[in-house]
């Protein structure tokens, strides 16, 4: 009788697929686990106690590096909440330029999760072509913004400056670009038999789990949850655009994979209308010099890449906010790794944690 | 200036220098083999260090005499000489961006010209290329390009010498206000001119390309409208939050009035009257109906909200604590997709004991938050299955995110 013992192992905090400081505790018994603990932290700047000393515009470099993947849409949940309670009227170009970079933003970062996801699962080549068109939207934020991920690019009232006078022409022409690669990266990957068998029905968890759980994104939709901030509570200019938002059933990584990739499609179709419609005129409304937000409270929600961001402030009607909390998607959506990991075969931990998609500065705020 | 006077120039003044340093060099020798005293020799030295000097200044002024100007100058009229080629290529590239080539890397060069002189030439090229992106490619037609072609050519030229008079009128490196605002005239007009003819191009355009500008237009149109109607209840809630704030009577009411109305009266008929401190309406954020409990009802109420089927708020979007100072409060935001509805439940908790039950029995979601709260604020969730200090680690001393907190470190 062959007797086995359980074993403790450590999975990180320097372990490459979590693409960030975090460690996993987990109890094996062979190749199974039992119990699996996830320590987090190891990224944790204060960003909310630091803000109670600045000004609102001081913070915004701050939400730069929160999801710094996706900084656009952390940058505008924090404008978006200040405007909110101050009743600011945002200038039409300065809204669909906020738009175009935080949807072109959403697109680079589902090529990022597309590229490492299959990197960690053992697909090498993805990486490369997910980077090279990644890439070119860095350029292209870069281009508007003056950094690479670290944007800091939008105000209370609208945006830091204008784009540059071809800047626009660029976006448009990089839409169909982008189509015809994202074709290609279906034919590469999608319909691949060793990938398919690798995803499907991996970490599968229902609606009713995933709703409990307080996942939201991708992660909910993919239990078949029809449910988008930008259309169901549309904020900013989202009521404009025709796109559609991607669910599937199943569950499993496999139907995470789908939404993200069909999501990219959508980010595509809305900025292409975007670039359509892009108005002449002012990019950045009459706001004061001192940002002053009227006592109360507010908590306000976007569709970040990956899931639901949130921005409450309590103002004392000062110019620092009495209190900021950023409520961060993938801190939600990590709670559910122990349920999905027990019981699971350790070759599935990776699957099962990158189908996630978590990004570590902003679980750890 | 040529580059045979140049170079004749420069080979003279080379010889001179050569010259010059071989007699300094002879004359050290020399003076060394007299063996001279050392002080001297440095002396001898310091002459001979002198001499290429020497040198190098008649050469300067052998270069004036030949009637090149002083360095700084010579600068000014190499960087203009060079600007003149640098236009003829402009204009070359338009004409070749007009016929529908556009080389890769053109669009940086681009650039860093519009950052030159010659602005207004750019911006009519771009304006054209910009045009030649929208045409399809098939529906070249060659006589109409050329003509544009010309006619922006001609704009651009325009434009440049207005640029050039401009900065010829005045003296070197006074690049005043008039200068720029003359350019921005320029560059003005040329822009101007350029839309003009993209107007009167698109009046030429075939049926298939006017549908496409019409319906570009509607677009715009509608997003305007869009846009106006958006101000205008922006505008209108505006006022709306003024008048509630100055007369402390909400003239309008809140969309989420009736909402609120039905979940108050669902929770007092069955967790209890007097179960809310108070409801209302945050006009603030977005017109979300706020319950506030206390903390012994907070539980009850929860749980109600989460499981009453006509309610069902199934989904637990935000938790989290801050401290007024006066009290600690848990701010919860919760949403239900039967009803469409989010709501906020709040609760105001004793400062120095800040104990609530944990709802992480109806929501899992809350777990996380939960330990967050506790971590920053030292909140304590009672039947939590797994408190612990999630960002911070178990050893740190004090709650940062309270008003009062002082950084402890062992080292200080």
């Amino acid at each position: 009788m062959l007797r086995t013992e359980e074993m403790l192992l450590n999975v990180g905090p320097q372990h490459p697929s979590t693409h960030g400081v975090f460690r996993l505790v987990i109890k094996i018994d062979g190749e199974i686990i039992k119990e699996a603990t996830p320590v987090i932290g190891y990224l944790h700047r204060g960003t909310e106690k630091l803000a109670e000393n600045l000004q609102y515009t001081q913070i915004i470099p701050y939400t730069d590096r929160l999801d710094y993947l996706a900084a656009m849409t952390n940058n505008y949940v924090l404008c978006h909440a200040v405007e909110t309670m101050m009743g600011v009227e945002i200038p039409e170009r300065a809204e669909y330029l906020r738009v175009i970079a935080m949807e072109l933003g959403r697109v680079a970062s589902h090529l990022v999760w597309w590229g490492t996801y299959l990197l960690d699962i053992g697909a090498t080549s993805p990486f490369l072509y997910a980077f090279r068109e990644r890439e070119m939207i860095v350029n292209l934020l870069t281009e508007l913004s003056g950094a690479r991920l670290t944007f800091n690019y939008m105000r209370v009232g609208g945006v830091k400056w204008d784009a540059p006078e071809d800047w626009i022409a660029k976006v448009a022409e990089f839409v169909p670009y982008m189509r015809e690669q994202l074709a290609g990266y279906h034919e590469l990957v999608t319909g691949n038999e060793i990938f398919v068998n690798r995803v499907k029905g991996v970490g599968i968890y229902s609606k009713e789990e995933a709703l409990q759980y307080s996942l939201s994104g991708a992660n909910l939709r993919c239990t078949g949850v029809k449910w988008d901030l930008r259309k169901n509570e549309p904020y900013s200019i989202y009521d404009r655009f025709t796109f559609d938002v991607p669910t599937r059933e199943e569950g499993d990584a496999f139907s995470r994979y789908h939404c993200r990739m069909e999501e990219i499609e959508e980010s595509l179709k809305i900025i292409e209308q975007a670039v359509e419609q892009f108005p002449e005129g002012p990019v950045l409304a009459k706001v004061p010099k001192i940002i002053k937000v009227p006592k109360g409270e507010a908590f306000v929600r976007i569709e970040s890449p990956r899931g639901e961001i949130g921005c409450y402030i309590a103002s004392e009607g000062k110019k620092e906010p009495y209190r900021l909390k950023f409520r961060r998607p993938s801190f939600y959506n990590l709670q559910i790794l122990p349920k999905l990991l027990e019981g699971e075969n350790m070759a599935n931990l990776i699957t099962i944690l990158g189908a996630i998609d978590i990004v570590l500065g902003e679980v750890d705020g | 200036m040529s580059e045979k006077e140049d170079l004749a120039k420069q080979k003279a003044a080379a010889a001179a220098k050569a010259k010059a340093a071989a007699l300094a060099k002879k004359q050290a020798k020399e003076e060394e083999a007299a063996e001279k005293p050392e002080g001297e020799t440095d002396a001898a030295k310091q002459k001979a260090a002198a001499k290429p000097k020497a040198a190098a200044l008649a050469r300067k002024q052998a270069k004036a005499e030949a009637g090149e100007k002083p360095e700084g100058e010579t600068d000014a009229a190499k960087q203009k000489a060079a600007a003149k080629p640098k236009a003829a290529a402009l204009a070359r590239k338009q004409a070749k961006a007009e016929a529908g080539e556009k080389p890769e890397g053109e669009t940086d060069a681009a650039k860093q010209k519009a950052a030159a002189k010659p602005k207004a030439a750019a911006l009519a090229r771009k304006q054209a290329k910009a045009e030649a992106g929208e045409k399809p490619e098939g529906e070249t037609d060659a006589a109409k390009q050329k003509a544009a072609a010309a006619a922006k050519a001609k704009a651009a030229a325009l434009a440049r010498k207005q640029a050039k008079e401009e900065a010829a009128e005045k003296p070197e490196g006074e690049m005043d206000i008039a200068k720029q605002k003359a350019a921005a005239a320029a560059k003005a007009k040329a822009a101007a001119l350029a839309r003009k003819q993209a107007k009167e191009e698109a009046g030429e355009k075939p049926e298939g390309e006017i549908d496409a500008v019409k319906q570009k237009a509607a677009a715009k149109a509608k997003a305007a409208a869009a846009a106006k109607a958006k101000s205008a209840a922006a505008a209108k809630k505006r006022t709306a939050v003024q008048e509630s704030e100055e007369a402390d009577t909400p003239s309008e009411i809140s969309p989420n009035q009736s909402k609120l109305d039905q979940i108050v009266s669902a929770i007092e008929s069955h967790v209890g009257q007097g179960a809310l401190l108070e409801n209302y309406i945050n006009r603030l954020s977005k017109d979300v109906p706020t319950l506030v409990a206390n903390p012994d009802t907070y539980f009850s109420i929860a749980k109600f909200l989460r499981y009453d089927e006509q309610l069902d708020f199934s989904y637990l979007s935000e938790l989290h604590g801050t401290d007024f100072e006066s009290h600690m409060e848990i701010y919860v935001h919760l949403h239900s997709f039967k009803m469409n509805q989010s709501v906020a439940l709040k609760v105001k908790l004793d400062r120095d004991t800040p104990v609530i039950p944990s709802l992480v029995p109806l929501w899992s979601g809350a777990n996380w938050p939960e330990c967050e709260a506790y971590d920053l604020l030292g909140i304590n969730f009672y039947e939590h299955p797994d408190l612990k200090r999630i960002l911070l680690g178990e050893d740190w001393k004090g709650y940062p995110l309270r008003k009062d907190y002082e950084p402890y470190d062992v080292e200080v």
